[in-house]
């Protein structure tokens, strides 16, 4: 195929443009007018980090929330994606990272759920069955239409739900992050399918952490970073340091490792610990790892999703029992010890999904910053409201959150300052060692520095910090040094000087090409 | 009743005209306005209504749903639920009569009397037991707190009726010479011309209040109830505090067991049946959040003079009770309807992430789909 052809293949063939959308929640700007074409056949990355907007622009394509301004050309016409069931009227469908099966029922019945075939004398099963085996000999993959989708595999369940996109006459299939759960092998059927998606005209704009495996796959990038879209380009044009530079931009720093001082004696010891795997018997989402953090000292933990860092984290912290090994705290086996009773020794997590594990939504913000130092302001039985308001107004000013007072209402804080409560929370029962996983997630980049600075701050005054990161960029802020874990352990250790490819490549990200 | 339900609506129609903030204060405070409704209205409605003797009396009535309630509050902070609480209640009097009729001993070949105070403790005790069966189930093993307490309703029902062959004791008087007089003063006789059984109730409320208010374990029960990962997280011992309000719902539960047969001066074993509907009630029209972590002891006592008041006034003006229990009915579902409305007001966060559910199409639509498939259907196979 030439050259002037294909460009003017593709310049013809835009089957989606997004028109300056921008999109406000309050004073937020989730996005700010953003404009990218989707081509018919072709694959559109959306890059970015966490709280780039990636998620956001996605629900508007998808008809789930609506756009402050800005318009959809759909075929060159202005259309307005209203609700879900509209996207799917114009074709579009969107796969979310969590799938949407209902797992007791067979293949067949996810596939024609909600739009059963038949009329009065009840539903066709014959005839969606026979459609449901040629969609699943087209996508080649054998599955049964009996089969429930419980006993299915992660990834084929994924070709179940782009099965049922197909069904539904989808034109333009959305995929967020449909990689991150997936084994290599399974990657492999993915992007096989998706190959096969393009040659029959579907769209795909694809979302995904993986950069190198995007990469591969994709003829089309849109970089965004804090709403704005920072670069949009074909494949063919960009490069891994590209999308980088894009998506974290040039020149922002999120600090540099505290200096300055001498780090103290071992703050935090883990010794050959073992976690078991939550989802599949038998195996380890921690395997024997090992590590050694000294007081003052900040460690970066970076892996993909599935390497085991959120298990490590809350089986140290006391919330997931070890299978073996032990915990060792300024030389105290803590490794028997309950959640509370680590946080008197000092050890706290914060942890990763503040909505689920970290905020109490039906207390005030200062009631959730004192819950984890009630003692602190109990005299005998009783509480004393005067000593808890000294201490919550002091965790206030000392992480800067912005709320009206201890009074507000949790929910009326944005995620920046949530998270800030749960870190503020943790501090205030004057931990010797912090565990933060992704601290970073779904808050701004402003957020996100002055998290940074405060952990950096407390290095400095002697805490032993540990955090964990899905951006590489992060772990070359304030970390001392960092520890690539993969599949369970660890697979490299690095200083600060450490290069971002090194530490993608050690985490088995860079391979998957 | 009627005039609760119109008092509401009126209420938001003034809302638009004055402003938001006393449609609020009347949905804030709308147990506490309820109260005065069915008040005003039953004293219009009955000259007897309106009495010192009578508010007395329907107080020492509401001692019972009042101390039931309170133990449910607890519960129902952490999200929880006891529904085993009116069978509870039977199984304590009848446990309390039992003992006042004296426990023999055959081995020994004597017969005990053990005195009021004893017969209290050991009654309390049994209630507490009876929760922490509840509460360990719940907490460790992880049984739906529904079910627990529903079997525990059977289980502790039957006890009760099992300990009395389905009689009833009547004789609770104790004899002086025996030393075990004075199970009256639990709920029967009245201090300051005030029934104890209410004195009772306040004490309770009382405590409850503090511990709620002005303790660790009251933050330990909202937290709790508000998320409990949370709270765990934060090194709340969140299955002890499961174990504990169960226990505490149980003696709630045989406190007003002993106030009501002494109440009663007989202790059957079917009182106090579906009284767990009536506690449950009482703590949702107090303004408590089923889901958990909101209400307060405050509420929840108005939610108890509210079905109490409105009940006996029923009886009162001589409405049968048939439609008692419909007035009853339609007071509790404008209770949740209620709540539903104030905490939709509070939540204020951003969008729920996406709308995973597939949306349902026009019926048109898989007959739309067939031949896209069809005609799809060679390209793959032939390259393959």
């Amino acid at each position: 195929m030439n050259q002037t052809f294909q460009k003017q293949d593709s310049v013809d063939e835009v089957i989606l443009s997004a028109r300056h959308i921008a999109k406000s929640f309050g004073n937020v700007h989730a996005l700010k007018s953003v404009n990218f074409d989707i081509h018919r056949g072709q694959v559109t990355t959306l890059f970015g980090e966490n709280g780039a907007g990636k998620s956001t622009l996605m629900k508007i394509l998808s008809g789930v929330l609506q756009p402050t301004s800005g318009e959809i050309l759909l075929d060159g016409r202005p259309v307005s994606v209203a609700s879900t069931t509209e996207a799917q009227r114009l074709g579009i469908s969107i796969i979310h990272q969590e799938l949407s099966l209902a797992p007791n029922l067979s293949v067949r019945d996810n596939i024609f759920m909600g739009r059963e075939l038949g009329g009065a004398t009840g539903i066709d099963y014959a005839e969606e069955e026979r459609q449901t085996r040629r969609l699943m000999e087209e996508l080649d993959e054998p599955i049964d239409p009996l089969t429930p989708v419980e006993d299915l595999r992660l990834g084929q369940q994924q070709i179940v739900e782009i099965a049922r996109a197909l069904s539904a006459n989808s034109r333009i299939l959305i995929m967020d992050e449909p990689t991150s759960a997936l084994s290599a092998s399974e990657v492999e059927v993915l992007f096989r399918v998706i190959r096969d998606l393009k040659s029959r005209g579907v769209s795909i704009v694809y979302i995904s952490h993986h950069l190198e495996e995007a990469l591969t796959i994709t003829d089309h990038a849109v970089v965004l970073r804090d709403g704005s879209m920072t670069a949009y380009a074909p494949r063919r044009d960009i490069d891994l340091e590209w999308i980088v530079r894009h998506m974290v931009g040039e020149g922002f720093d999120l600090g540099s490792p505290p200096s300055g001082y001498r780090l103290g004696e071992v703050a935090l010891s883990l010794r050959e610990v073992s976690v078991p795997d939550a989802t599949v018997p038998g195996r380890s989402a921690v395997d024997r790892l090992s590590l050694e953090v000294r007081a003052g000292e900040i460690v970066c933990l970076y892996g993909l999703m599935g390497a085991g860092r959120t298990e490590l984290l809350e089986s140290v912290a006391g919330r997931l029992p070890l299978t073996g090994g032990s915990v060792v705290l300024e030389g105290r086996d803590v490794s028997r010890l309950s959640i509370a009773e680590r946080i008197a020794q000092g050890l706290v997590l914060v942890p990763e999904d503040r909505q689920r594990d970290g905020l109490v939504q039906t207390m005030s913000v200062g009631e959730n910053l004192s819950l984890a130092s009630i003692g602190a302001f109990t005299q005998r039985f009783f509480t004393s409201h005067r000593r808890e308001q000294a201490v919550v107004e002091a965790s206030i000013d000392k992480v800067h959150i912005k709320t009206d007072g201890g009074g507000a209402e949790i929910g009326s804080l944005s995620g920046g300052n949530q998270q800030k409560v749960v870190i503020g929370k943790m501090l205030a029962t004057h931990p010797r060692v912090v565990l933060l996983d992704e601290p970073s997630r779904g808050i701004d980049i402003g957020a996100k520095a002055e998290v940074f600075r405060l952990l950096a701050e407390g290095a400095r005054q002697g805490l032993a910090v540990v955090f964990t990161t899905s951006e590489v960029g992060e772990c070359l802020s304030i970390a001392h040094r960092v520890v690539v874990m993969s599949r369970g352990r660890i697979s490299a250790e690095f200083g600060a000087d450490v290069g971002k490819e090194e530490i993608m490549a050690a985490s088995g990200e860079a391979v998957a090409a | 009743m009627t005039d609760t339900s119109q008092a509401h609506p009126g209420s938001r129609a003034g809302s638009s005209d004055n402003g938001f903030d006393l449609g609020r204060l009347l949905l804030e405070g709308r147990a506490f306005f309820a109260l005065i409704a069915i008040i005003l209205i039953f004293s219009i409605l009955s000259p007897v209504y309106f009495s010192a003797n009578n508010f007395l009396t329907m107080s020492s009535h509401v001692a019972i749903f009042g101390l039931l309630s309170i133990g449910m509050l607890l519960v129902i902070l952490t999200g929880g639920i006891d529904l085993s609480v009116g069978s509870t209640l039977g199984l304590a009097g009848v446990f309390a009569g039992f003992l006042m009729q004296g426990v023999s001993f055959e081995l020994f070949g004597v017969v005990v009397y053990p005195p009021v105070w004893a017969v209290v403790v050991l009654t309390c005790a049994l209630g507490a037991l009876v929760g922490a069966i509840n509460g360990v189930l719940i907490a460790f093993f992880k049984v739906p707190a529904f079910v627990a307490t529903l079997g525990m309703l059977y289980v502790a029902r039957g006890v009760a009726l099992l300990m009395t062959d389905g009689l009833t004791f009547n004789n609770l008087g104790g004899s002086p010479e025996l030393g075990n007089t004075g199970f009256d003063w639990l709920g029967f006789n009245r201090l300051f011309g005030v029934p104890v059984g209410v004195l009772i109730l306040a004490a309770v409320a009382i405590a409850a209040m503090l511990a709620l208010s002005r303790t660790p374990f009251g933050r330990w029960v909202y937290s709790t109830g508000g998320n409990a990962r949370a709270a765990e997280l934060s090194g709340v011992p969140v299955k002890r505090v499961q174990v504990s309000v169960y226990v505490l719902s149980g003696v709630c539960a045989a406190i007003a067991g002993l106030v009501l047969s002494s109440q009663l001066t007989s202790a059957g074993p079917t009182a106090g049946t579906t009284y767990e509907l009536t506690a449950i009630a009482g703590v949702v029209i107090g303004g408590a959040a089923l889901t958990g972590g909101r209400g307060n002891v405050r509420g929840t006592l108005l939610g108890a003079f509210v079905i109490g008041f409105l009940s006996d006034g029923l009886v009162i003006i001589g409405v049968s009770s048939y439609w008692q229990t419909v007035f009853t009915g339609a007071v509790i579902v404008l209770a949740v309807l209620l709540n539903s409305i104030q905490y939709r007001g509070r939540k204020k966060r951003v969008e729920p992430s996406g709308d995973t559910a597939p949306s349902p199409q026009r019926a048109s639509r898989p007959a739309a789909a067939v031949p896209v498939v069809e005609s799809s259907a060679g390209k793959p196979a032939s390259q393959s």
